[in-house]
């Protein structure tokens, strides 16, 4: 569905992509590993059009994706949620939740309202409540549940784990899998290695821009590679 | 009759009508300063200007349609306000496009900059293009307005004062309603709070902050065509002063913050119309600033401000 042919990008004279290649298939979730500054963010930023692409060409569904134009990827149905949730700290959790489909009808939120808090009950709960009041666990539920209003086709998600408790990440990481068995392929880029490999269907370890190893979630799980660098062992 | 024979309340009351009169026409300019400040974090300098421009489109919108079609006071006074709106409002969007979106990326010192000199330049633009006398506002159509009065208890209220302080509290109502409770206010502060983000969940980050100049220019240009009535007179550097006035009743109140905008402009209003009165009206800007001082020194970030941290 979505292809990185060579992609290069970067931000003004740092060239972080370099020759990127990767793919996510319908139904996939596919993980995206690497050191810190290795480009995942970048990855995901350019697909998202914010980073201009250099080189290279990204298409999605066999037709040239949009290029630097944000709106326009997301009308194509590729939704990203940043690494840092970027929650509407003053908005309450209710606002937050239709600002992620304010360009689609308003008739369509009834159904996704729903939707959406039959994945988090929490927010629904909580819908009155401030965004930047949640907690860290909330507002990365928050975060996913303002991209799934937005009727993504494709979920980007950016570091869900990051500076979670252990017990909110199998959460998060459990409602992925819900998600992506509905039928939304998803392009996770992760720190928690383990956990990203267990859920994903297939994965790439990126190094300073440039693929280094692709498999499975297992294969790569396996790997002596990734089990040195990224799970510690 | 003499002095002694109007009661002191009923002389306090006034002043003080005259005070939320004035109160009412900042917080509508104030209200311009601080949705821009809170939307770009930037302070438009120009917006004083916008709304003088509002006031001289009124008066020859009026002139003209009463060339064109003779004086139809209340029908020429409406389209007159919406002449105003439509001719600040473009003043606003054009400043914002040609003005600020390309320095938006840039120091903060270089909107600054650029606002200072829009602010400027529209003076004396207007000075050389339109006129460098005072303009009188046309007496026929606001003497109706001046003269006839309401009497409430101990104060008589001219209709025109009525009508200032009413138009606010509506005004103020409908923009409390569009910012809260609309799917167009959920993008203005979702873009407030986080531009990035807000592109990121589709909402067209440039068009909704040009809408905020937009709109803020219109209530500027209202106010505009309501002090022309009132003070009777207008002029290419009235908009110097009121916008003036207006940032510091912003500021007051907590920049950013809408209803301490209204806040701040209502204290300031009051407080200049007692110094006059106690005073006389050389130390009216004098209580001004020292308002001001007084409360950034006891309280930095407004009466109603947010805590520095609260901001992300």
């Amino acid at each position: 569905m979505l292809k990185l042919d060579r992609v290069y990008a970067g931000y003004g004279a740092i060239e972080v992509l370099k020759d990127l290649t990767l793919e996510v298939k319908a139904g996939e979730i596919v993980a995206l590993l690497g050191a810190n500054g290795a480009g995942k963010s970048t990855t995901l930023l350019t697909i998202a059009g914010v980073v201009p692409v250099r080189g290279g060409a990204i298409t999605w569904r066999e037709a040239p994706l949009p290029e630097g134009r944000p709106d326009a990827v997301l009308r194509a149905g590729l939704c990203l949620c940043p690494e840092g949730r970027h929650i509407f700290p003053r908005l309450t959790v209710l606002e937050n939740l239709l600002s992620g489909s304010l360009r689609l009808p308003a008739g369509r939120n009834g159904p996704k309202l729903e939707e959406v808090f039959a994945y988090f009950p929490l927010l629904a709960e909580r819908r009155a409540q401030l965004g930047g009041t949640l907690s860290g666990g909330e507002q990365q539920m928050l975060a996913i549940g303002r991209a799934l209003m937005g009727e993504p086709q494709l979920l980007m998600l950016d570091e869900p784990s990051l500076g979670l408790a252990p017990q909110i990440v199998a959460k998060i990481f459990e409602i992925i899998r819900a998600i992506n068995a509905k039928g939304v392929p998803i392009l996770l880029v992760e720190q928690n290695a383990q956990q990203a490999l267990r859920i994903a269907h297939r994965g790439y370890v990126i190094v300073t821009g440039q693929n280094s190893l692709t498999g499975t979630g297992a294969e790569l799980l396996a790997s002596d590679e990734v089990r040195q660098a990224y799970l510690g062992e | 009759m003499t002095a002694d024979a109007v009661p002191v309340t009923s002389t306090i009351t006034a002043i003080l009508t005259d005070g939320v009169v004035k109160g009412a026409v900042y917080a509508l300019v104030a209200l311009g300063y601080t949705m821009v400040y809170g939307v770009l974090g930037m302070i438009n300098f120009a917006h004083g200007e916008v709304f003088m421009i509002g006031m001289f489109a009124c008066v020859y919108g009026i002139g003209a349609m009463s060339t064109a079609w003779g004086d139809h006071v209340a029908l020429n006074l409406m389209l007159g306000v919406v002449i105003a709106m439509i001719f600040s409002a473009a003043y606003g969007y054009a400043n914002e496009r040609i003005a600020y979106r390309r320095l938006r990326r840039a120091h903060v010192l270089a909107p600054l900059t650029s606002a200072i000199g829009v602010s400027t330049f529209l003076q004396y633009f207007i000075f050389l293009t339109v006129s460098k006398q005072n303009v009188d506002f046309p007496r026929y159509y606001s003497d109706w307005l001046t003269n006839g009065h309401v009497r409430f208890a101990t104060v008589d209220v001219t209709y025109l004062q009525l009508a200032i302080i009413g138009t606010t509290l509506v005004l103020m109502a409908a923009l409390f309603y569009f910012i809260n409770a609309t799917r167009m206010g959920i993008a203005l502060r979702a873009v407030a709070q986080d531009q990035l983000m807000a592109g990121l969940v589709g909402i067209p980050v440039n068009k909704v902050i040009a809408f905020t100049f937009v709109l803020g220019s219109a209530l500027a240009a209202v106010a505009g065509v309501m002090v022309a009535m009132y003070n009777d007179v207008l002029g290419f550097d009235a908009g110097y002063r009121v916008g003036l006035k207006a940032f510091t009743a912003a500021i007051l109140g907590g920049i950013g913050n809408v209803p301490g905008a209204v806040l701040g402009a209502v204290i300031l209003g009051v407080s200049e119309a007692l110094t006059t009165y106690w005073y006389g009206s050389g130390w009216s800007d004098v209580t001004t600033f020292v308002v001001l001082m007084l409360v950034l020194l006891l309280r930095p970030r407004g009466l109603l401000g947010e805590r520095v941290a609260d901001k992300v």
